[in-house]
């Protein structure tokens, strides 16, 4: 049974005039499916306005389904009991870390989440701790978090977010205001956390780059799953990408460049080392 | 000569216990018309070194000269400065506030003090340029979707016509696509106006496609100032400092201590295609 299950899911947003006349409906999930097994990491890609925020929104339970249904962990995210509960189980990481960040150092932040459901003092300082040194974030605990870089801020939410202990967390676009090195220190924080405590991962991006290493991938378009498949799959299909508004990473792109122009290479070429070796077999083979 | 930058330092909160300089005696010289990427880590003082150009923040030490005039001189102009110093900021889609797409473009040129006829003309021009359809000047530009809000944005900076462009991350959030086409844009119009751009960005592939020179800011100084190619052959130094070249100039570095003799300088896909396509002719 997977961790969460989305069977013909709509979300519509209901704009309505100064009176609370209905003025228009916006469908911006459209019969959605999706199945994510526990312990995968799985990414979710998609051009601005496509859905994947809403959808996003939905696996903790700040939207709920206007039809279909959405099961987080056998819990149905329509019932109202069930808000709490799906909210413990899944976390949420957003784009911009100063927005996610309240108290004034690195552990309080950290804790705050456990205490406000009522974990005892003691368990909370275990919890805290666990966190901290699972993103390499312990030894700035008694910082404050204004002194900290983009990376380390939102290496801190994800702490945040894992003091919860949730089974899941998603996070939306975690890296889109990171210079390179905070957008690797995250990603390898997140990797972590899936290898070594088995947290089932939803990573929307629109770094192509951080797709790679993803277990599956869905590629949302006006509301629906358009494309899903292992990174090599969707990456093999460059045109159909593009699209979608979407990309490859660079170097898939220059391996399709290098098909266009006549060399016998395969499809969805992800890394550097692939590519070369396939260069080096193409030039022994003559 | 656009910018001669002479010796310029900056220190915030000068005097007192939290003092830190973010620039330590910058010299930069920009020429019209050039096309320039400003790269760093978050702290590099890239940010601090924009502010300066359009006089929103001023030197503690140092001169700058815009256009042959000191900037800092008691009879210059700072409202002149600005207005030919366009600043796009980060999600500058924050800043837009008037009730039509259309008046919040006006507001820039409006305020120059341009007869109202002109400021009408200009924000069609500009709402044309950035690729706007029409049928959205009337509406809010809060209905606007995310990358339609931030052309709305960069078209109001652009109504004012300014001869230096400056964009801080100018696509920050955008999708592949998004991030495409307002880059796209942007080189168009440097080639149309010949105006000088300033491109401030995280995304090497990004600065590697557009820009003549790059500027790599590192703890308040210059560390490399130079064209992509001369640039992102110190991969490794960049990479202590935070920042990182293309995947393509990985590659190719790769490619040769394995001992295939191709052309290390690619900075872009097609580049890297053409020296790979050549390297292979020549195995011939």
């Amino acid at each position: 049974m997977g961790i969460i299950e989305a069977k013909n899911l709509v979300h519509e947003y209901i704009i309505r005039d100064e009176e609370g006349n209905v003025e228009s409906i916006q469908t911006a999930l459209d019969h959605m499916d999706l199945k994510v097994e526990p312990g995968q990491f799985i990414a979710v890609l998609g051009h601005n306005g496509s859905g994947k925020s809403t959808f996003a929104k939905h696996i903790n339970a700040l939207l709920t389904p206007t039809e279909g249904t959405l099961i987080v962990d056998g819990m149905d995210a329509s019932d109202e009991d069930n808000t709490y509960a799906i909210r413990q189980t899944a976390g949420m990481v957003f784009q911009n870390p100063d927005n996610q960040i309240i108290a004034s150092v690195v552990q309080e932040d950290v804790g705050f989440g456990p205490e406000n459901i009522g974990v005892p003092t003691d368990e909370i300082w275990e919890r805290v701790e666990r966190s901290l040194k699972s993103v390499g974030m312990w030894k700035y605990r008694e910082h404050s978090p204004n002194k900290l870089s983009g990376g380390q801020k939102q290496r801190v939410a994800i702490a945040g977010v894992m003091a919860m202990e949730p089974k899941c967390i998603i996070l939306d676009e975690p890296t889109a205001m990171l210079d390179p090195d905070g957008r690797k220190e995250v990603l390898a924080a997140v990797h972590t956390l899936n290898r070594e405590k088995g947290v089932t991962i939803i990573l929307i991006t629109h770094y192509m780059e951080e797709v790679v290493d993803a277990d599956y991938v869905y590629v949302m378009d006006q509301g629906k799953v358009v494309m899903e498949g292992n990174p090599r799959g969707i990456f093999s299909q460059v045109d159909t990408l593009q699209e979608h508004r979407l990309d490859v990473p660079q170097i898939t792109l220059l391996a399709h460049e290098l098909q266009r122009a006549g060399l016998p290479l395969a499809d969805g070429i992800l890394t550097r080392e692939e590519l070369i070796d396939a260069l080096e077999r193409i030039v022994k083979g003559r | 000569m656009a910018f001669i930058l002479d010796k310029v330092s900056y220190r915030y909160s000068e005097g007192t216990a939290y003092e830190m300089t973010a620039l330590d005696q910058v010299s930069l010289q920009i020429q019209d018309g050039e096309f320039i990427g400003v790269i760093g880590h978050t702290g590099s003082g890239k940010s601090t070194l924009i502010q300066h150009l359009n006089g929103l923040l001023k030197a503690t030490e140092g001169a700058i000269y815009f256009n042959g005039q000191d900037i800092y001189d008691k009879d210059y102009d700072l409202r002149d400065l600005r207005t030919q110093v366009g600043m796009v900021f980060q999600y500058p889609e924050h800043q837009l506030f008037e009730e039509t797409v259309f008046k919040d473009v006006c507001f820039g040129p409006k305020n120059q003090g341009l007869p109202e006829k002109d400021v009408t003309l200009r924000a069609y021009e500009a709402l044309r340029s950035v690729g706007l359809p029409d049928k959205y000047f009337d509406v809010s530009p809060f209905e606007l979707s995310g990358g339609q809000k931030r052309r709305a944005a960069i078209a109001g900076v652009l109504a004012m016509k300014p001869s230096v462009l400056i964009l801080d991350e100018p696509t920050a959030g955008l999708d592949p696509r998004g991030r495409d086409e307002i880059l796209d844009l942007i080189a168009e119009m440097h080639v149309h106006y010949g105006n000088t751009v300033i491109l401030v960005s995280h995304s090497m592939e990004d600065v590697a496609k557009y820009v003549d020179r790059i500027i790599v800011m590192d703890h308040g100084h210059v560390m490399f100032d130079d064209v992509p190619r001369e640039v992102f052959h110190h991969y490794r130094e960049l990479e202590e400092i935070g920042l990182a070249a293309p995947q393509v100039t990985y590659l190719m570095h790769e490619m040769q201590e394995r001992g295939l003799d191709v052309n290390c300088d690619a900075t872009t896909v097609d580049e890297a295609r053409d020296a790979i396509l050549q390297w292979i002719g020549n195995q011939r």
